[in-house]
Parts: structure tokens; sequence; C-alpha cells
């Protein structure tokens, strides 16, 4: 999966959970929490979504990584290389 | 049997170490005298809270700021005092008087605490919103409240009050924190008037009836409930704090509630503040390795949380707390949901200790049921009433209310008259009589009392929703779902979950010509979620083609939380007739 296409695959996990993010507007390295709200419940089902979606399973103690866009892309290209 | 976990001998004496004694000995008068008062009479939060120790104690930090960028900010006592009576010098110079409505929207930043205690030592009320509440939440309470003067960020302000200032007419000062020359048009520098104030001398001369706190909470219908609260509660809030979380002025307490909920306001500022102990404030969201490194570094003794984060705590393993040197802990409790079993006995593993259920509401101001530090735990139960407080399990006997036998399940009710029980549902009279029933105060929950006087609950009387131990109102979300033209009826219950007891579901029924498909499911729900806030929009949305209702035209939301967990649907002849 090329970096534009994980972007994306991550925007569309995070749209699902909270429809109400505009892609578009984000800045990718601002952290998402400044631009919308995202709650402890919305990051539990990102990751459940990211791991349907992916395969990913993002364990609790990394949560934090994936505070912004950018971030969160790298990490899970970061995942999905480690995996092989 | 029930199970029981037993506890060896205490460390540290228990600051209620013989309940029954406690109880015999237990007056209000003596409750009361154990408060400084203030000067010439009367009782003010705030001086309790803040002038009492800035004098015995200036040096003392009252609160450890743990801010997100990772710096660590440590107020005094004297600091709090200086920082409070300039707050109190700006309401005084905006013209604020007594029993003015002060709302904040803020994350937990320091502005926030000294804007809570500098309202209530000017004599105006306090009142917190949840910083992630919506436009449409906040535009509600504001104007249930008609709050007079906001405190909230820059960033806040834009994004969530600016849109709706048009529709909050009573709303006359907008103070932003942070940099003085990046305010909008509208609205004024906290930080510059904070500077240029002139300290107010001395607390307002409140009396124990003067109206202090305001808190929201939800009903299954109409609209949110703004609970008042007076000086007095301060009495309660005091003792409740030192026996529920065995407070000792030694401890380092951290409470990880939020000041736009109760719990952040009544131990979270004033419960710790009134018994002279340092509290720790996480400003980051849960984050389960910083959870377990601000327990370990910060030497935490008395750990108030919740059942939501405890669960998440519970899923992110044991190699975390094993990591951690959690020795110093202490007494750790637990409110805003009934805690299971599981996680009680998960304290003892994870911590070292069981954790503590305690019970309270909104209404309640205060702690009125505990598991208490000198007493072995039951998993499961609420635990016992403290000292002062009486509690009935009241069986419903034709039209009447009579006490139920020990083992019955009954509507929780509590004795009126305690010093921190709501006052008041503003502008709401008829719906605050409602609460009582002769001398009892009607909580709404099902419990009951076993032989041993511990307290278990069942469920809810009513349709709120509990969910991550926020209480959410059904009427509120239909009825911002109903405003989209999407969206022709909407019913809300509270879907079981294992994270948050419950999430809110939204049963919805098409508008004329709107395909129940993908696309109108994620536009109300960001339609939802823009007006609301995460904390109490719809997670899920289903599409149905009828929603079951009663005579007058109520959803019938009992129905459609039956046929959600697959239970019988009842005999609904008889639930149309029960509207």
């Amino acid at each position: 999966m090329t970096p534009s296409e994980l972007r994306q695959t991550f925007l569309d996990a995070l749209v699902h959970v909270a429809p109400d993010a505009e892609p578009d507007a984000l800045d990718p390295d601002a952290p998402l929490r400044d631009q919308m709200d995202l709650d402890s419940m919305d990051l539990l089902n990102l990751v459940i979504r990211l791991n349907e979606v992916l395969g990913v399973e993002v364990p609790e103690r990394d949560y934090p990584r994936l505070d912004s866009v950018s971030h969160a892309v790298a990490y899970l290209e970061g995942a999905l290389s480690a995996r092989g | 049997m029930d199970e029981v976990i037993r506890k060896g001998p205490p460390e540290l004496t228990p600051t209620l170490p013989d309940y029954a004694r406690a109880c015999a000995d237990f007056s209000w008068d003596t409750a009361r005298a154990e408060l400084a008062g203030l000067p010439g009479g009367g009782l003010n939060i705030a001086f309790e809270a803040v002038d009492r120790y800035a004098t015995s104690a200036p040096e003392r930090v009252a609160f450890r700021f743990l801010r997100r960028g990772g710096e660590v900010e440590d107020l005094t006592w004297a600091g709090l005092r200086e920082g409070t009576a300039r707050f109190a010098g700006v309401l005084e110079g905006l013209g604020v008087r007594p029993g003015d409505r002060v709302f904040a929207l803020a994350g937990r930043i320091p502005e926030l605490y000294v804007a809570a205690l500098g309202t209530l030592r000017h004599g105006a009320v306090f009142c917190s919103l949840f910083a992630a509440f919506g436009p449409e939440p906040i535009r509600t309470r504001m104007e249930i409240g008609a709050g007079r003067v906001l405190v909230t960020t820059p960033a806040l302000y834009t994004r969530k009050v600016a849109p709706i200032r048009d529709r909050l007419p009573a709303l006359e000062f907008v103070l932003l924190t942070g940099d003085p020359n990046a305010c909008p048009e509208g609205t004024l520098s906290l930080t510059r008037l904070l500077e240029e104030a002139t300290p107010t001398k001395e607390a307002a001369q409140t009396r124990e009836d003067d109206p202090a706190l305001l808190h929201f909470t939800s009903g299954t219908t109409g609209k949110p409930k703004g609970a008042l609260h007076a000086h007095g509660a301060v009495i309660w809030h005091r003792l409740s704090a030192r026996w529920a979380l065995d407070l000792h002025p030694e401890d380092v307490y951290w409470c990880t509630a939020d000041p736009g909920w109760v719990t952040g306001v009544s131990y979270g500022i004033v419960g710790p503040l009134t018994n002279g102990v340092t509290s720790i404030v996480d400003e980051g969201e849960f984050n389960p390795e910083r959870w377990y490194r601000i327990l370990d570094e910060q030497r935490v003794t008395v750990w108030y949380t919740a059942p939501t984060a405890l669960r998440l705590l519970i899923r992110a393993g044991m190699d975390l707390p094993r990591a951690v040197d959690l020795s110093r802990l202490r007494h750790v409790a637990s409110v805003g949901e009934p805690l299971n079993p599981h996680a009680v006995r998960w304290g003892v593993e994870a911590l070292g200790l069981p954790i503590h259920d305690t019970w309270w509401q909104t209404e309640t101001g205060g702690i009125l049921i505990a598991n208490l530090a000198a007493e072995d735990i039951h998993p499961g139960a609420m635990g016992r009433t403290l000292p002062g407080i009486e509690a009935a399990i009241l069986a419903r006997r034709g039209d009447a209310l009579e006490p139920a036998p020990p083992g019955e399940e009954g509507e929780l009710a509590i004795r009126a008259g305690w010093p921190s029980m709501f006052r008041a549902y503003l502008n709401e009279e008829a719906r605050y009589r409602r609460c009582f029933k002769d001398s009892w105060y009607l909580t709404g929950d099902l419990a009951r009392r076993d032989a041993d006087g511990l307290l278990w609950f069942v469920g809810r009387a009513d349709d709120v929703i509990n969910s991550s131990g926020h209480l959410v109102g059904p009427f509120e979300v239909e009825s911002a779902l109903m405003e989209h033209p999407g969206a022709a009826e909407a019913g809300v219950i509270g879907k079981p979950d294992p994270v948050a007891m419950e999430v809110v579901k939204a049963f919805v029924i098409p508008a004329a010509g709107r395909a129940p498909d993908e696309a109108l499911r994620a536009e109300l729900m960001a339609y939802a979620r823009k007006r609301l806030g995460p904390a109490v929009a719809p997670r899920e949305i289903e599409f149905v083609t009828t929603l079951p209702r009663t005579r007058s035209g109520k959803v019938l939301r009992r129905l459609l939380k039956a046929r959600e967990l697959g239970l019988p649907e009842g005999d609904t002849s008889t639930l149309e007739e029960a509207s």
C-alpha cells in the first residue's frame, strides 16, 4: 500500500467513526484533537476499524501515536512493514 | 453467600474507622463546626477551600497541573488566593452581581480552577460545561442558566461559541484565556483583566442557602435540568471527601473527573481543597501508559476515577501496571456507574488494592453511599450510606410508596435535607417537586438493601442513558436528530457496551424520499456530533420503518431497548397505558 493509499484508508476509517471529520480541512501535522472532538470511545472505535480494514493491531500504549494524520500514517506504515 | 475481599490491617487509621459509632455520634451541627466559617458569620465555599489554608499553609501546593506539553505547574494556596481574589476583582469590575451566573468552557487548565473559586468568592454562581460538548448542548445550558459571563479559550470560542453567540442574549462578557492580543471582536482578555484587576479583600458574605454551583444533568424528557447547589454544600463536600475517599492531610490525591461534570467540581476542586489536600490535575486525555506513570511519578496516594477508565486500563493489560511503582497508593475509589465485580478484583491484582465504589448524583451534590476504607469489600455492592445520610428502598403499593423489606427491589430514596442536596432545578419548580415524596428525595435508581445494610444497584427507573458515567437524555438526542431534514422520527436508547456501560443508539425513520443508506447514516451522525459533541451524539444509528409509541405519542424507548436486547417485549397494551 502506498503512503497516499494508506493516508486515504486512515481518513476513511476516521470518517467512518466520526463522520463529522472533514478530511480536506484537516491539517495533517496538527493534533486531530485540536481540530475536532474525539473522545476515548472514538479512539477505541477508530483502532477497531483500522484493525478491520488493515489487519493492524494497535496496542493501547500506541494510541498517542495516532494523534495526527501524519503521525498515524507513519505509524501504520511501520506496523504494516513490520508485519511483512 | 456473596464474595468478600478481605483487607489486611490499614497502613493509616482510616478517617472513618468505626462506622457504627460515627453514625451514632453524628450531628450536622458538629459537621458544620468543623468548617472555619466566614469572619462575621456566613459560609462561603471559596473561603473554606482557599482562604482557610492560604493563611495556615500558604506555601503548600493546592494543585499540581500536568500540562499538555509535559510542563508541571504548581499552584500554592497563597497563589490560589491571589488568583481567585483577582478573578473576583475582575467580576467586580464588570459589575457582576451576587447570584449572577458565570460559565466556564475549558479543559483542565489552571484558569478554570481559578475562575471556579473566584466566582464563588465573589458570591456569583459557577457553572462549568464539558469542553467536548457541541454548540447545541452549550447553547441550551447557557440559555437555561442565563449566563452573563463565559470563561473559555480562543479555540473553543471560535469553534463552539461564536456560531451561537447571537442566540445567547444574556451573555454579556466573554473572557478568553491566552494571548491578550489575539482576542476576537466581542471578547475580552482574561489574562489582561487579571493583571489589571484589584484583588478583592474578602470573600463575599454568603450564607448557607445562597446559590453557589450550577450543574446540568439529563432527564428522560425535556431539556437538561440545571441543578442548583448552595454554599452550605461545602459542609458535605468536605466531610464526604474525608470519609468516602479516606483523605488525610498528607495525601497526594488525583481525581480524574473533568470539572465539566459534577465530580470534577465536588471532588476535583472543593473536596480536596477543604481538606487541605494536594491535588494532581492532568490536562491530557485518557491514556493508559501516561496514567500509570502519573500514579507512580506523582506518588499518588488516593485516586478517584471512573469505571469506563478502569475498563480501558483492564484492556491495556498487566504489563503497564507491572512496569511502575504503585506502592504509595492507599485508597482507590470509583464513581459514575456501578463498578462490576471483575473491576474490583482486577484492582487487587493490578494496583494491589480493591476499588471502592461510591454512589451519588448531580442532584445529591456529594457522595452519599460508599464502600468504606475500614471495611471489607463486597464486589458489586454500592456500599452503605455515610453517617448523617438516611436511605430507604421504596416500593409501590398501589398509589403509595412504602419502605420495602430487606432484599426486595425498589426505588432508592434519600431522606431530604442534607446540605449538598440540590435546591432547585433552575426555572422548573414543578419538575423539582416531582423528585420528592413526603420527606424523601427519589433518586430514579432502583436498588435493594441486604440484611447487612449494604445497597446493591439494580437499574434506572427511567430511560436516561449512562454512557461512560455521563448521563445522556434521550430526548435531547432525538430532538437534534429530528432537526435534520433526513430524519422523520427518532427514538434513542442506551445500548449495553462492554467499555462505556451504555452507548447512545438511535433508531431513525428516514424522511420521505430519503433512502436508509450509509450516506444518510453518515450525514446524521456528522450532524449530531457537530451539534451535540461525541459524549452526547449517537455512536450507532439503525434505520427503521416505524417506532413504537404510546397513545399520547411518546416514543416507547423501553420497547426499543427490549428489541435491541432480544428480550421479550411484554404486554404492549400495558406498556402503552403505562406511559
